[in-house]
């Protein structure tokens, strides 16, 4: 049996919205290059809706199909929508990861959350940020960083 | 195009190897402890091949003992050592930071029993210090054990050197010589060598073949007990079509050193200059104290992982240190031993060619991997960090 699932690799050597966002409304980036994964996600949001969104990866083919997969799922949708986005919605979409990539598609979806946050910031509009706290590699005591 | 660039993860069963072992699973199928002359036949060739791998050594036949591969070696004339050492309440090992697993995890064990384990820095080029290890040495020290060759980065030890200091101070040296045999001219009277490790399938005899050289003044404990196998040192209905196979191999190799090593060290070398034009791309591991068909580099800002999985869909197979592949989420601990930043050591790809690498398989290997670092340095947030000035580069 493969690594990963078909539709895993269909999204790492074809990834969808892969690059930069020049005027991007909300720019979220988690992770940590010394533990191997560091995602940057873009969002052009309209009328609460992101109308665009891309993104930069750095790691292994996990992590790039994930940001792949994920930026797809937030494409056009609202973004309390978007902020519902859950790793295992992800994971679902990608017919499942390896159990120890399921951290690749938990930064998916810290990043997601990161750029609507920026959003927010950027815009001065409120949100709970408590419950939007970013959780990704700078919490995780795996590896020591 | 199929490129194998992974032969120091293993080798292909050559002809010699397949034509030697075939007729011990069909014909020659006798048990070589049974009486009968049917068996005995087959009890000659185990003498034979125990015979050849002496003679590619310049060990003694007695010396040899075959066992399942190198892991099993290692383990064995590391708790030998060890058990021999408490005898005489010397309890103190030294060993790299750069070990294969094989030897760490054995001596990690140890040292859960009460030993004291010294593991030497291999510096930035990934070679032993002679002075460290002089620094080293103590009174209670029962065994030296250092690699012929690393597995990873490919640099060779100053063996001959390490074993007259062991030598001079009483104390057993083992070599774990798994990526070295065959590919390098050992002779371990020369080289001053008590125990050394190999594995037959490093030089294209199966897998699940290996053999322990251990000198015969030097006592030697069971791993596995049962009957009186291999002189009473490993017991286990002997794999009589693996020694056979890996008796050809290495008598194969051994003859065929001076005639490949050229040629694969050329094709090695264009590798090393063709990739090094990558910017940002560094050798891993000194440049002339290598084995032949070993190349390490790290390309910043890209993962090994992701590497491997483009160059697997252009036909060539390779192997990285990077944390995705060593199944934790730290990269290599030999990566990290030379003192390359984790960073760094996550974007290495290593890719070990042997005597069956042609040249049009180089031409496709430095044609796609700078391809590959590129496209995947694109959609970096890290290289794009690097390349904006945000962060320096690393190398």
């Amino acid at each position: 049996m493969a690594l990963y699932s078909e539709k895993v690799m269909d999204h790492f050597e074809n990834p969808r919205n892969v690059g930069k966002l020049a005027d991007a409304d909300g720019v979220g980036e988690v992770g940590n290059a010394k533990c191997g994964d560091i995602m940057r996600i873009y969002i052009k949001v309209e009328d609460g809706i992101i109308v665009d969104t891309k993104f930069n990866t750095f790691g292994c083919g996990s992590a790039i199909a994930t940001s792949s997969m994920a930026t797809e799922m937030i494409k056009g949708k609202p973004l309390e929508e978007a902020l519902k986005l859950s790793n295992q919605a992800v994971v679902e979409a990608l017919d499942g990861l390896p159990v120890q990539k399921i951290h690749c598609s938990v930064l998916a979806e810290q990043a997601v959350r990161a750029a609507i946050v920026d959003y927010y910031e950027k815009n001065g509009i409120e949100y709970d940020k408590e419950k939007l706290a970013i959780h990704d590699c700078h919490d995780c005591e795996s590896c020591g960083h | 195009m199929f490129v194998y660039a992974d032969n120091a993860a293993t080798t292909s069963v050559s002809k010699t190897a397949l034509d030697a072992m075939l007729p011990f699973l069909t014909e020659y199928y006798g048990n070589p402890s049974s009486l009968y002359s049917f068996a005995q036949q087959v009890t000659e060739k185990v003498a034979e091949a125990r015979e050849t791998v002496a003679r590619c050594l310049g060990a003694q036949p007695r010396e040899i003992y075959f066992t399942s591969g190198g892991s099993e070696s290692d383990n064995q004339a590391i708790m030998s050592a060890a058990r021999v050492g408490a005898r005489k309440n010397k309890k103190h090992i030294i060993s790299t930071k750069f070990e294969h697993h094989a030897v760490l995890h054995t001596l990690k064990r140890l040292e859960k029993e009460g030993y004291e384990v010294t593991l030497l820095d291999v510096h930035e080029d990934g070679v032993v210090r002679l002075e460290d290890l002089e620094a080293a040495l103590r009174e209670d020290t029962c065994l030296v054990t250092i690699m012929f060759a690393n597995n990873e980065i490919g640099t060779v030890q100053p063996i001959k050197e390490i074993g007259a200091l062991c030598r001079a101070k009483g104390v057993p040296f083992h070599t774990d010589a798994v990526q070295a045999v065959g590919h390098m001219h050992i002779d371990v009277e020369e080289m001053n060598i008590d125990m050394l490790s190999l594995s037959g399938h490093k030089f294209h005899a199966p897998k699940g073949i290996g053999a322990l050289y251990v000198r015969k003044n030097i006592p030697l404990f069971n791993l596995i007990e049962g009957g009186g196998q291999e002189r009473g040192k490993r017991a286990g209905t002997e794999n009589v079509a693996g020694m056979a196979a890996l008796a050809a191999a290495l008598k194969e190799s051994c003859e065929n050193i001076d005639i490949v090593t050229p040629r694969i060290t050329a094709m090695r070398d264009r590798i090393i200059a063709e990739l090094s034009k990558i910017p940002h791309s560094r050798l891993n591991g000194h440049r002339e104290k290598r084995v032949p068909g070993t190349v390490n580099m790290c390309f910043e800002g890209i993962e090994g992982e992701a590497l491997l999985l483009l160059l697997d869909r252009k036909g060539i197979c390779a192997s990285s240190g990077s944390a995705c592949t060593s199944g934790s989420l730290d990269p290599s601990h030999v990566l990290l031993s030379i003192g390359l930043p984790h960073e760094v050591a996550h974007g290495s790809l290593r890719l070990s060619i042997g005597e069956y690498t042609t040249e049009e398989e180089i031409d496709h290997i430095v044609k796609v991997v700078p391809q590959v670092v590129e496209y995947l340095r694109n959609m970096s947030p890290v290289w794009d960090e690097l390349e904006r000035g945000v962060k320096p580069h690393l190398i």
